[in-house]
């Protein structure tokens, strides 16, 4: 019993003041106190107990949330090489599909960069007989025929330089194409870019194929003076989406062929003001994308050509080159009858 | 003797003309330019049928010069005209579909207007 409640309890019953009941209540408090004393003593002890258990759980814990914070780390750190890793990935495959593209427009490179070629040597050549011939005629006096000549050459001296510049913006194409790092935007003649990359389209194909032909409609908006985007970044979109129509018109033809049916493959392109923007649209009549495709077709490695004839990045670059100038990339698509792609970009 | 020359480079007229003016201005050539397939057989309707040499490129949007030669062949037959095709350098397969389909002369690119001269001046 605690010290204190004994003394109280022994003054209790040595007491001559109180009577024998009234010492039997207070020594029954004095007991109970002491039980309930007892009780808080045992409470305290549990409770100590308690809280140093709590005090190594806490710390183990803490131990524990360590370790994991580190772990954390490390799996940040090695998704952050791994993300920088798949960033120089995509543009190592960005490069490969540029130059894959490249490839496939050599042939038609080579076909756009002779006829002007040979305007050039034809022109020069047919330039030196008219100016032998002029001489002929000077010794003679026939000044009239003389003018005439003049005339002539003059003329054909603007031929060949256009000649000349239509090499040489092509070869200039062909540069910028094939840069790597990305280009600048300027302010570029749309329709002629257009223009440009569907005859490179053209002739590309024709050379790998030479069974293939097309329709092609050209529906250039004359009001459309320059817009200011990537030259070769657009020719890309441009040049990608043609590629594409003709890959379409070009099943389209094999299928009906083999069922006898009369059908002519045709491309249209156009340009077109809307507003604030300009729309540069691609138009073929194949067999459209089917409703399961469509939603696929700009995501990456998407493709439905057989293995090895298309990379599937394609339209997604396309997507995301447009994306860049604040445009965008539109497809409307009909089973059976066709498809359209819209390139809708502002003029800045 | 008339000659279609068929090539959807618009330059081509210009030089023919100037090419072969000597030939033209004495009369013994008459050059006629179509700038597409259709065009060529369009000319060809209107000149009914008369003694002609056409002088086709191969490579034109729309009905390439192999359709207008298949074309010509088939329906154009009283009196045949002569048919040469101008092919790219080492084109084998256009040359062969073309010699099938009864082109009757050929010319390489880029064109030897001496060669074609002295071919012109053989049919006449």
């Amino acid at each position: 019993m605690n010290q204190n409640l004994q003394t109280i309890l022994d003054f209790i019953q040595q007491s001559k003041h109180l009577s024998e009941d009234e010492k039997a209540t207070l020594t029954k408090a004095a007991k109970d106190a002491d039980k309930a004393l007892t009780i808080s003593e045992f409470k305290l002890v549990r409770t100590e107990k308690v809280k140093r258990t709590t005090a190594i759980l806490l710390e183990e814990t803490i131990e524990e949330l360590e370790h994991k914070r580190k772990a954390i780390e490390d799996s940040n750190n090695a998704l952050q090489k791994s993300l920088k890793e798949l960033k120089a990935t995509q543009s190592q495959l960005i490069q490969s599909e540029k130059m894959a593209s490249l490839g496939e427009l050599t042939a038609g490179i080579a076909h756009e960069i002779q006829n002007p070629l040979n305007f050039v040597n034809n022109f020069s050549e047919v330039s030196k007989e008219l100016l032998e011939e002029m001489q002929e005629e000077l010794e003679e006096g026939n000044l009239e025929d003389v003018k005439e000549i003049a005339n002539d050459v003059i003329q054909n001296l603007e031929k060949i330089l256009h000649h000349g510049q239509r090499a040489d913006g092509i070869v200039k194409g062909m540069l910028m194409h094939s840069r790597s790092n990305s280009g600048e935007k300027e302010s570029v003649d749309i329709n002629n870019l257009v223009d440009e990359y569907l005859r490179l389209a053209y002739h590309g194909l024709r050379s790998k194929d030479k069974s293939f032909n097309a329709k092609l409609e050209t529906n250039y908006d004359d009001s459309i003076k320059t817009v200011n985007v990537v030259p070769q970044d657009i020719g890309r979109v441009v040049l990608n989406l043609i590629t594409n129509a003709f890959y379409a018109v070009n099943e389209k033809n094999l299928l009906q062929e083999t069922q006898g049916d009369k059908y002519e493959p045709t491309v249209s392109v156009a340009t077109n003001t809307m507003k604030n923007n300009i729309e540069i649209s691609v138009k073929d009549n194949g067999n459209g994308i089917p409703q399961k495709a469509l939603d696929k077709i700009f995501q990456p490695f998407f493709t439905t050509k057989p293995t090895g004839q298309g990379t599937g990045l394609g339209l997604s670059l396309s997507y995301d080159i447009v994306k860049a100038h604040n445009g965008e990339l539109k497809v409307e698509t009909k089973e059976g009858q066709g498809t359209k792609f819209i390139i809708k970009i502002p003029i800045i | 003797m008339k000659i279609l020359v068929v090539d959807d480079e618009q330059d081509v007229k210009t030089l023919f003309l100037q090419r072969f003016r000597k030939e033209i201005r004495k009369g013994e050539l008459e050059f006629m330019f179509a700038f597409s397939g259709e065009e060529a057989l369009e000319v060809l309707k209107s000149i009914d049928q008369e003694a002609v040499l056409i002088l086709s490129d191969i490579n034109m949007p729309g009905m390439s010069g192999l359709q207008l030669l298949e074309i010509i062949k088939k329906d154009f037959v009283a009196p045949p005209p002569v048919v040469m095709m101008v092919t790219a350098y080492g084109d084998e397969e256009n040359y062969n579909t073309a010699k099938e389909l009864g082109a009757d002369d050929f010319l390489t690119k880029p064109v030897d207007f001496k060669l074609l001269k002295n071919k012109l001046t053989q049919n006449i």
